[in-house]
């Protein structure tokens, strides 16, 4: 009887602390879906919509190119992913596995980067990337994030954990130290690489700061700045700003919600390992 | 192990032209910038610490720069604590448990710009909040809570510390998960009461994992920008303006850059303090 009791009292937290966390997007929702003749102002405010209704998200749809952000969001994300595991990988191998002279001021540097915010080298990393011709390109949003110390550090703890007999005995079977990265290495570190897609990912993401700067050209506006320049079109009409803020969550919560074990497992392991 | 000379250079090659690129030589320019008058049009005219002195008399610099502190002192000791709480609430071992985790989860996968605008909603003058403080009985009347210099700063706050909450809960349940069974059994045949399980295991246990929020939570709150960006947008009257906004305006809608680039050298030494620590501790991490 006391655990029933204790169990009912432990669902009752679990659900106040859930209305906490998604309760500003369920009243989102809620005003998304409200019809046009309802008053959203009133006082006490309704959480139900009277006649709920799906025109909101049509009307925003005209004016919010959401498929258009939606695949800027997607390449960004996705070549942001692809190199930073592939550069990190690469960088991490030698790191954890030869030696060669320069190898501990090389890491330790590597490391250092992580000392330095990204808000003191906006300004240089601009201007750089003006003179590059990076300004509005998919390449200009990415390159700046596609090494990180973190990834390096993560990558070389996951190497350095296997057996230095790999490395030997596929020498021995005439491999060269890129197929012994590839095939050997590569397969066996896999758990440390979802860990780095994932959270590269949800940064690339939801980075607002960089494309803000970089980009002025509202085709290659990502989810994040289409909704910001949203938000700031459609002052008077809340329904729309609600309707584009929950469509822009989809994808993200569709991602999240199947890939969950790895999200909340890689951030355990992420932590864990430092 | 026998390798070619050249060989671990190659593979090292792609990463550190990235970070050479983008992150080491962008950071001597910022220096080198910082002691320059440079408006993009221009050309950079030497200006010696003028940027800096600028800086030290410019009201609105310190403003920001106490807005930043005050982000430090509330913010993070709220994230430090906060989420032991719901780690150990979602380590229950309760049917649906996944459920509660992956909810709480929620607002650190979503980004800013969606928590902003859903937020904002919330803190409309006759919006959720403050209806749900006037049926509790605490307020009298509606507080327009991103429009009023008294408290504009704070409402942004609750919004960083949301955002984060499942990020640093998911930290501590790692940390949790990692306490061995077996000290609570041979403390339970010891005798130990469940305070005495929770004050002599479980807080000791998990001070490594305190002292990781601690310094991840207190270098995110230095450079705070996005949330106050799209909420309040430094208003009203620069109240809640932070020291990354301050760059960021100062940088790209004045285009002082030199300017700019001093405030941000200052943002660099103040995050230095907090990085060396974190260094340290991943260092001894590393030799595990």
């Amino acid at each position: 009887m006391q655990s029933f009791i204790k169990k009912v009292f432990l669902y009752l937290l679990l659900s106040v602390v859930t209305l906490f966390m998604i309760g500003p997007f369920l009243w989102l929702l809620a005003t998304a879906l409200k019809s046009g003749s309802e008053n959203i102002f009133q006082y006490p405010p309704k959480l139900l919509p009277e006649n709920p209704t799906l025109t909101n998200f049509g009307k925003v749809m005209d004016t919010f190119p959401f498929w258009r952000y939606l695949w800027n969001s997607v390449i960004v994300a996705t070549l942001t992913v692809v190199l930073n595991v592939l550069f990190c990988s690469l960088a991490a191998y030698p790191l954890a596995r030869m030696r060669f002279k320069g190898r501990n001021t090389i890491f330790i540097l590597i490391i250092t980067t992580m000392m330095i915010p990204f808000q003191l080298l906006m300004i240089p990393v601009y201007i750089i990337s003006l003179k590059l011709g990076l300004q509005n390109t998919y390449l200009g949003m990415v390159l700046p994030h596609v090494t990180t110390a973190f990834g390096v550090f993560l990558m070389r703890q996951a190497f350095s954990t296997l057996p230095v007999e790999l490395d030997e005995s596929a020498r021995m079977d005439g491999a060269n130290s890129f197929q012994i990265w590839l095939r050997v290495l590569i397969p066996l570190v896999k758990p440390s690489i979802v860990t780095l897609t994932i959270f590269t990912f949800v940064s690339a993401w939801g980075d607002f700061l960089w494309p803000l700067i970089i980009v002025n050209d509202q085709n290659m506006f990502t989810l994040p700045l289409g909704l910001n320049m949203l938000s700031g079109t459609f002052t008077s009409d809340w329904r729309l700003i609600a309707a584009g803020a929950i469509i822009s969550m989809i994808p993200i919560l569709v991602i999240f919600l199947s890939l969950q074990r790895f999200f909340i497992g890689g951030a355990m392991k992420g932590a864990v390992k430092g | 192990m026998r390798t070619n000379k050249i060989t671990p250079y190659l593979f090292l090659l792609p990463g550190c032209i990235i970070l050479g690129a983008f992150i080491f030589y962008p950071m001597l320019q910022a220096i080198w910038m910082s002691f320059t008058d440079y408006n993009m049009i221009t050309e950079p005219e030497f200006v010696k610490l003028d940027n800096y002195k600028n800086l030290f008399n410019d009201e609105l610099f310190w403003k920001t720069l106490m807005n930043t502190f005050l982000y430090l002192i509330c913010v993070v000791p709220a994230l430090v604590i906060i989420p032991i709480f719901l780690a150990v609430l979602v380590n229950q071992k309760l049917r649906g448990i996944a459920f509660f985790r992956s909810a709480y989860y929620i607002p650190v996968v979503t980004s800013l710009v969606v928590a902003g605008i859903a937020w904002d909603w919330v803190y409309k003058e006759n919006g959720l909040l403050n209806y749900m403080l006037d049926i509790l009985g605490i307020i009298s009347e509606p507080i327009p809570w991103l429009t009023s210099t008294d408290t504009a700063l704070f409402a942004v706050m609750v919004v960083t510390v949301w955002k984060g909450l499942g990020y640093y809960m998911i930290i501590y349940l790692a940390g949790l998960q990692s306490i061995p069974s077996n000290l609570y059994e041979a403390a339970q045949i010891d005798g130990a009461n469940w305070w005495q399980q929770v004050t002599r295991i479980t807080i000791p246990m998990l001070m490594p994992f305190v002292l990781i929020v601690s310094i991840m939570s207190s270098i995110a709150a230095m450079k705070v920008f996005e949330e106050i960006y799209v909420m309040t947008g430094g208003g009203p009257l620069h109240s809640s303006e932070t020291l990354v906004f301050y760059i960021y305006t100062e940088a790209f809608d004045r285009l002082n850059m030199g300017y700019a680039s001093a405030a941000g050298v200052i943002l660099f030494l103040l995050t230095l303090v907090f990085s060396i620590i974190n260094l340290k501790f991943m260092g001894k991490d590393n030799t595990k």
